[in-house]
């Protein structure tokens, strides 16, 4: 009775707006991802109950060394470093499909993940030929950069290849983005014959793509470059939602078109750039993510930009769980897990969109 | 009021527009008539920015190439000849993709309103993609109305540049929206909107541009460029006009000559 009189919590709903649904989903998503960074970190081929030793932390009582280094140097820096990772895949998918207005636009599939993977490799292989006063100045940062610097590259030039006129040619970008990866492969091929061995052992684990390798530094060299880049969001949701109309009519809705560009290229470049320097290769994440909330709560930017963050993140962690206990003690490559169930998902968004192939 | 005078435009090496000169009142429907592949959408473009152009195109005395696009976009809205949706937006979100920097901003009851102005009442909940030809061009408009709801702002008129509004509308929603312009118009706004109808545009607008291969034909009120002259040159074809006895301002009205198609 009390409620009722209390009256409705939100403005009353309106018929063909979904920002309701889309704060309900939101709250799921954020519920979801806390459920998941509390099973990354106690889940696991440990043996211990290390949900207890959590909680039993978390209450300020005190646990043992082992529970510690496992919870803290293991688990913590991994489940972060899964959920940073997982945010920037799919905002980056998010993100890349609003600027080719296209849903299967993806970093992964159209060559912007080999480009940042490109740029990762010469940084490792030929990092070692800089002058040391600017090694000293990116230091443990170069990879990351180089992985950024490989990604905003190849974004550009793929965009400008496949869109004219505004206009977005879905089988001019797929197929530029095979080019693209052949031509990376190759380059990347050559780096890895001038490897050394201490090289090529870091190098290995760019073509599995796995969480694997986490640790704090990496999580310090990468989380400020994914949390630059999911920060943009806001500021590209407005102009992501007028540009579903074309370009032209973006503009004459006052978004400043060409700067709101420029910075989404930067963000999915700096998002797939960190992602792929700390965790290789790990695809599909951004075009399973962000479809699947289009068919929740609509394409609204708005809503599809952060909740799309909480969700990848949730389904990283998710995968990764997968791809270390499924196998255990051993362990699956991550980019086999979330590969398994993006490819038949892909193929179905794209036999779905198959009109769009033929623009 | 908008100026433009002497535009020449090309796209990649082949010349569109020569030496258009045009002119439109705010307090005006102004209309750019023409047939088919005449330049209308062209010199529209070209007014609009969306087209590189020669010449120079002025909004009350400035250069609309120095008018911020913040700015241009609280009093000047476009509605493009086709309008695609790239994602599946309810009909509501699209017309409040209208909702710019102006007063619409802080009145979230305009979409509706536009939406029951342009006979799309009850259309909210409706997927964009899910809607006929001529109801997505109706909610295009209702996005453009949102987008400068008033005629007049701070003593300045806003404009509404129309390609084709009510090409793909029933002759019921054809005077329902020419209706909507017409009052803009009334209300101080300035109204620019290529048309098809020549006969709704005899009813509806106070000057004509008349165009034909990308050069001005002429341009002035309904009596001087709806001639059987001025059209038969333009339109390659013989028409007769006629002034309907019936008619409250003896408006001229069009027949095509049906003995050059026999
Ligand atoms: N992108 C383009 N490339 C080359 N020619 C074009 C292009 N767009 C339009 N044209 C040509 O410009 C002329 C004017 O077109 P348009 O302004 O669209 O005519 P309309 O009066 O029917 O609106 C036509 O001859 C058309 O073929
Ligand atoms: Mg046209």
């Amino acid at each position: 009775m009390a409620i009722i009189e209390a009256g409705i919590p939100f403005p009353p709903r309106q018929a063909g707006d979904r920002s309701a649904q889309a704060m309900a989903v939101l709250v799921l998503c954020a519920v979801l991802l806390l459920v998941m960074i509390i099973a990354s970190l106690t889940v696991g081929a440990s043996g211990t109950s290390l949900l207890q030793s959590l909680f039993a932390w978390a209450s300020g009582e005190p646990i043992g060394l082992r529970e510690k280094v496992i919870l803290f140097d293991i688990r913590a820096p991994r489940t972060l470093l899964g959920a940073l990772v997982g945010a920037s895949l799919a905002v980056s998918g998010a993100v890349m499909q609003g600027l080719f207005r296209n849903p299967l636009a993806d970093p992964g599939l159209v060559g912007v993940s080999a480009g940042a993977g490109l740029g990762a490799i010469m940084a490792i292989v030929l990092g070692g030929m800089l002058p040391p006063a600017f090694a000293v100045l990116t230091g443990m940062y170069t990879v990351p950069i180089a992985a950024f610097a490989g990604g905003w590259l190849s974004t550009i030039l793929l965009y400008r290849v496949a869109t004219r006129k505004g206009r977005t040619s879905v089988a001019v970008m797929l197929l530029a983005g095979i080019a693209l990866g052949a031509l990376t492969g190759a380059i990347a091929g050559v780096m890895v014959y001038m490897a050394d061995d201490n090289q090529l052992r870091d190098l290995t684990f760019w073509g599995l793509g796995s969480l694997a390798g986490a640790t704090w530094t990496k999580l310090f060299v990468a989380g400020p470059l994914i949390v630059l880049a999911l920060a943009t969001t806001p500021f590209l949701a407005r102009g992501l939602d007028a540009l579903t109309l074309g370009e032209a009519t973006a503009g004459h809705l006052g978004i400043p078109v060409q700067r709101m560009k420029n910075v989404a290229i930067l963000t999915v470049a700096g998002a797939t750039g960190a992602a792929v320097a700390v965790s290789g290769g790990i695809g599909f994440v951004g075009i399973v993510v962000p479809h699947l909330l289009r068919l929740s709560i609509g394409p609204s930017h708005r809503y599809l930009l952060p909740i799309s963050a909480l969700l990848g993140a949730a389904f990283l962690l998710g995968a990764d769980m997968i791809s270390r206990t499924i196998v255990a003690p051993s362990e699956l490559p991550i980019g086999i897990v979330t590969a398994t169930i993006g490819g038949p998902f892909f193929l179905y968004v794209l036999l779905r969109n198959r009109g769009l192939l033929d623009m | 009021m908008l100026n433009a005078t002497d535009i020449e435009l090309s796209i990649g090496k082949a010349p569109i527009l020569h030496n258009v000169e045009f002119q439109a009142q705010s307090g005006q429907l102004t209309a750019i008539v023409g047939p088919n592949g005449s330049g209308k959408t062209t010199l529209l473009k070209a007014m609009t920015g969306d087209l590189p152009y020669k010449g120079i195109v002025t909004l009350d005395g400035t250069d609309v190439q120095a008018i911020p696009a913040p700015s241009l976009a609280a009093r000047r809205a476009v509605l493009p000849q086709a309008a695609g949706l790239a994602f599946p937006f309810t009909v509501l979100e699209v017309v409040r993709l209208g909702l710019t920097a102006g007063l619409g901003a802080q009145d979230s009851s305009l979409p509706q309103r536009a939406l029951a102005h342009v006979g799309l009442a009850g259309y909210e909940g409706r997927l964009y993609h899910a809607l006929s030809g001529g109801e997505q061009q109706r909610c295009q408009l209702a996005r453009v109305l949102v987008q400068v709801w008033e005629p007049t702002r701070n003593g300045k008129a806003s404009w509404l540049f129309l390609d084709e509004p009510v090409s793909a509308l029933d002759i019921g929603h054809q005077l329902e929206v020419m209706t909507i312009a017409r009052r803009f118009a009334d209300a101080g706004g300035g109204v620019i909107a290529v048309m098809h109808d020549l006969n709704l545009t005899s009813m509806f607008a106070d000057s004509i541009l008349l165009m034909n291969s990308g050069r001005t034909v002429v341009q002035g009120n309904a009596q001087t460029v709806l001639s059987d002259e001025y059209l038969s040159r333009a339109y390659g074809c013989r028409v007769r006009v006629n002034v309907a006895p019936l008619h409250i301002q003896d408006a001229p009205y069009i027949l095509p000559h049906m003995a050059d198609l026999i």
